[in-house]
């Protein structure tokens, strides 16, 4: 089987790539574009780590095969990072002690995006339902749903300072 | 059918160190050109925090801002020697090799500092915040950036220091076992609270209360997450995990995720977690390791909570809810 | 989020501190939460070759044959390794201090001991073609029978070579502890409870699973990029194995998805470093989750009885422990953990009559190794609700049973050390006070500092 030729748009920017058949999404994101910032936990699809947006929707990037997605938008943790400071995602995550090794957190991160941007003001269940594809090994929970929690506070407030 | 709610308890120590000892860890610190400060390990952090709390150590020792200390781990061609992060031993091991090295290279920097403010040295003190200054005249000082640029470019001598840290290994006498296996010992008890379904032999940990003692918590907020944590993996071991669900019986091992059962973040219970100080006697600041036991009194207080719910004693882990539903069956004199 | 009680310990706790106690920010999480943190699999190079074993589908067997011809076509398939490739064949993860035996080949010569032992490693152009060859790969194997029960294990025909199906420490079949008379302990006991407790293997389970890439360098040395808890275990072993000088190796890592005890055996990086040498190219060798949950080191099983002569009062005045540790088919770091669980006994008691048989033994099943609590976890586990029995049995309180029979300072542990720095009580005071539980006045103003009270 031949290589094919896939466009995506990654992080606002397009992309054209040639890919070897039944590449994942992962596979492109790390190996030829360098985007590491998607971490590699199981190939199964059992555990989140990998997750990303893909227009818009979490979607778990060692499942999809890239050839399945053309023309689609993809955003990664490397997308959410504003060029200064941080998301405010990543900076609840950082003030409320949501990392340990850090292994799961862009998954979770890029899981809470796509919650906040559906759901500016979710209740503590919203948050567990959409964290409980992903594993992590370390906190224990508390401190991401508490930090997810504290992400929709925190954009909420940037967005009403910004309407006054 | 009912749910059942119960109560348990469980206390418990945990050894600092590797076993016996014998297990060496080094450092190296020097300051940069500018007053900056580079710990060099080839210790690993697994999310523990080794790098935050190694750092946190440095600064102390040093009198310097936490900010302006950095390590960047690990590598053999420029680390010394670290026997390795497990045994709880990274923070008492490391934590004291570090504390080693920045004693001696601040020891370099006060003499700089004293030279530059034709002062003794043993008159001068560091505020913390990136001076140094006589003891009782903070306006007769200097600010470490300045002390390292001169230390640098006027005297040639270099800020650095090195540290080291080993408790000899303790040979086991094998007719009576007498050793010396830890440098110190943390202390946890948790109460468990549960609830146990006793028609799906389901249960639910409700609340976990934890008292931790582990010498001087170095950064709490680092502790808490062990805590937190590892009472998580308390819960996930009691109730959930193994490879060999059939044990000793081999089959039916999980290969992936949706087999190989734990906790999600639906299933945590509410925490209640208070740490205790007795700062050990040999530990960085007296500092003990927290890193392994967190998992330790959740299980046990899980197992004795669900006893005192309905009357199962299960004795094998993981508790799953075929053996409360077989203990159930037998304590209603149902067969098997 | 995180409390502290000062009132416990006042005055061994006064000290003048600044940063140490401060719950300053992670110096990682702002890599963590941007993804900018680098973990080993983030470092890659071009022309790198991946690794994957072909592992045992039989529990105990011996090899008759291996057949590599049809993986050798696979397409992208560069080498096979088998054990005639590794210089000296023995990972002893202890060696260089002296800890023995030699019980593990790196790749098996005649015979497999578990399911899932590697045999051999094909190197391949992609990770896809790897798999392909090492599927294709035909073991010709001829069944022995398996042993899986600890206890069967001790007294059935050694299925090790050259030994007992046990650790033999210096000339016991088991870690011994003795410390008083246990016998004169029950026969003066106003009752005896015994118990046995058991638990099955369990898995670390880190978000990132075990694996390395070792990278051949133009002045001829090898760097592995490494997820191991230790770098100077890694390299030491790897220099044995390969049997190149120490100096010809660098380990880089210390950023870990994880551990939990799971990273501090030595199984990927030798053979990867082996490829890299064979065929001058980079080569990675990372275990897929399936790999992980069965084939690397879990948390060993272990099976404990625990025999208490117990008085009318709580007081525990005997306890005997016959404690067996699985380790499964190699002995890796299982002959440290059984003596650390030796050690552990009989828990933060203060017991006049102990005695400890723990037994390090091997079964047909994966090695076990060290886990988070390592040697400690299973034994609290049965410690404590062997505990809550006698509490229950007496119909005494379980803080107070507990408080009762704990270690304080000065006393003797049952392996002969002094207690020093004991805070049993008063986590268990601190507990109560945190439920509003309300202990005897005996228990509420009892000390770890004093045998008073």
């Amino acid at each position: 089987m031949k290589h094919s030729v896939v466009s995506l748009t990654i992080n606002g920017a397009e992309r054209q790539m040639l890919v070897a058949p039944g590449s994942t999404l992962i596979d492109v994101l790390r190996e030829s574009q360098g985007l590491t910032g998607t971490r590699r936990g199981c190939e199964q699809g059992a555990c989140g780590t990998c997750t990303v947006l893909v227009d818009g929707k979490t979607a778990m990037s060692c499942m999809l095969p890239v050839e399945t997605i053309e023309g689609a938008h993809v955003e990664t943790i490397e997308g959410l990072t504003p060029p200064q400071g941080l998301h405010p995602i990543q900076e609840a995550f950082l003030q409320g002690f949501a990392t340990q090794c850090g292994f799961c957190t862009s998954g979770m991160i890029m899981v809470a995006a796509a919650l906040l941007a559906k759901n500016p003001n979710p209740s503590r269940e919203d948050v567990v339902r959409a964290i409980s594809g992903n594993i992590c090994r370390c906190t224990g929970y508390e401190a991401i749903i508490d930090a997810i929690l504290d992400a929709a506070v925190r954009i909420r407030s940037a967005a009403h300072a910004e309407a006054a | 059918m009912a749910r059942l709610k119960g109560r348990g308890v469980a206390a418990v120590n945990y050894p600092t160190g590797m076993n016996l000892g014998g297990d060496p860890s080094q450092a190296l610190i020097h300051a940069t050109t500018t007053g900056s400060f580079v710990i060099t390990l080839s210790s690993v952090d697994l999310g523990q925090g080794i790098k935050t709390v190694g750092a946190q150590i440095a600064a102390e020792t040093l009198g310097v801002p936490y900010e302006s200390v950095m390590i960047d781990t690990a590598d053999t061609d420029t680390g010394p020697h670290c026997m390795g992060t497990f045994a709880s031993r990274g923070t008492h091991r490391i934590g004291n090799a570090i504390m080693m090295a920045a004693k001696e290279a601040r020891e370099v920097m006060m003499c700089v500092a004293a030279t530059e403010l034709e002062v003794d040295a043993g008159d001068l003190v560091t505020d913390g915040k990136g001076r140094i200054h006589v003891n009782g005249a903070p306006d007769k000082g200097i600010a470490v950036l300045d002390v390292a640029l001169a230390a640098h470019f006027k005297h040639g001598k270099t800020i650095s220091g090195r540290g080291m840290y080993l408790k000899p290994k303790s040979e086991v006498v094998p007719e009576t076992g007498e050793m010396d296996p830890d440098s110190c010992q943390a202390h946890a008890c948790t109460i468990a609270e549960v609830e146990v379904d006793d028609e799906t032999g389901d249960v639910t940990v409700l609340k976990m209360t934890n008292a931790y003692e582990i010498g001087r918590a170095m950064n709490p907020a680092l502790a808490h997450q062990q805590i937190v944590g590892g009472a998580w993996m308390g819960i996930s071991h009691a109730l959930y995990e193994t490879t060999e669900p059939y044990y000793p019986n081999r089959a039916h091992g999980p290969l992936d995720f949706s087999e190989y059962l734990m906790p999600g973040p639906g299933d945590i219970a509410e925490m209640d977690s208070v740490i205790i100080e007795r700062p050990s006697s040999n530990g960085p600041y007296g500092a003990k390791g927290i890193g392994e036991m967190t998992a330790n009194s959740p299980i046990p207080a899980i197992a004795n909570a669900i006893f005192d719910a309905c009357g199962v004693r299960v004795t094998s882990m993981p508790i799953t809810p075929e053996k409360i539903l077989r203990g159930l069956d037998a304590l209603r004199g149902n067969p098997n | 989020m995180e409390k502290i009680d000062t009132s416990f310990f006042a005055k061994e706790r006064e000290a003048e501190l600044s940063v140490v106690g401060e719950s300053v920010q992670r110096a990682d999480a702002r890599g963590h939460v941007t993804g900018r943190t680098q973990f080993y699999e983030d470092v890659t190079f071009p022309n790198t070759l991946h690794l994957k074993m072909v592992r045992s589908t039989r529990h105990h067997a011996l090899i008759k044959g291996i057949d590599t011809e049809a993986a050798m076509k696979v397409p992208g398939v560069v080498r096979i390794l088998t054990h005639k490739d590794v210089p000296n064949n023995w990972y002893t993860i202890l060696k260089l201090i002296g800890v023995g035996p030699d019980d593990e080949p790196v790749l098996p010569e005649d015979r497999v001991l578990f399911m899932g032992e590697q045999i051999c490693a094909v190197l391949a152009e992609t990770p896809q073609a790897a798999l392909e060859a090492a599927r294709r790969v035909v073991v010709d194997y001829e069944d022995l029978p398996p042993v899986f029960d600890v206890e069967a294990a001790m007294t059935s025909t050694p299925f090790k070579k050259d030994g007992t199906n046990y650790f033999v420490y210096e000339g016991h079949n088991c870690r011994r502890i003795r410390f008083g008379d246990v016998e004169k302990g029950f026969a003066e006991a106003d009752h005896v409870i015994e118990h046995r407790y058991e638990s099955s293997p369990i898995e670390h389970a880190p978000t990132e699973t075990t694996g390395c890439t070792a990278k051949p360098e133009g002045n001829g040395r090898i760097t592995i990029y490494s997820n191991t808890q230790a770098l100077y275990f890694t390299l030491d072993n790897m220099a044995l194995i390969l049997g190149v000088p120490f100096n010809k190796l660098r380990l880089v890592g210390g950023t870990v998805g994880g551990g939990f005890g799971g990273k501090v055996d030595v199984i990927v990086e030798p053979i990867a470093a082996l490829g890299a040498m064979l065929t001058n190219r980079p080569v990675k060798y990372a275990y897929s989750r399936a790999e992980e949950m069965q084939v690397s080191s879990p948390r060993a099983a272990e099976r404990i009885y625990i025999k208490d002569g117990v008085m009318k009062d709580g007081r525990i005045i005997a306890r005997k422990i016959t404690l067996y540790v699985d380790a499964g088919a190699y002995c890796r770091h299982s002959t440290y953990g059984t003596t650390k669980a030796a050690a552990h006994m009989p828990g933060p008691y203060t017991i006049p009559n102990v005695h400890v048989d723990a037994y390090c033994v091997y079964t047909n099943r994966t090695p076990s190794s060290a886990m988070r609590g390592f040697g400690v976890t299973i034994g609290d586990f049965a410690l404590e609700s062997q505990m809550d029995q006698i509490a229950r049995f007496l119909d005494m309180d379980p803080m107070e049973l507990r408080l009762l029979n704990a270690y304080r300072d000065g006393d003797m542990k049952a392996h002969r050390k002094k207690v020093d720095g004991a805070a049993l009580v008063e986590v268990i005071q601190a507990a109560a006070r945190q439920t509003g539980k309300q202990l005897a006045p005996r228990f509420a103003k009892m000390s770890s500092m004093t045998r008073e009270g």
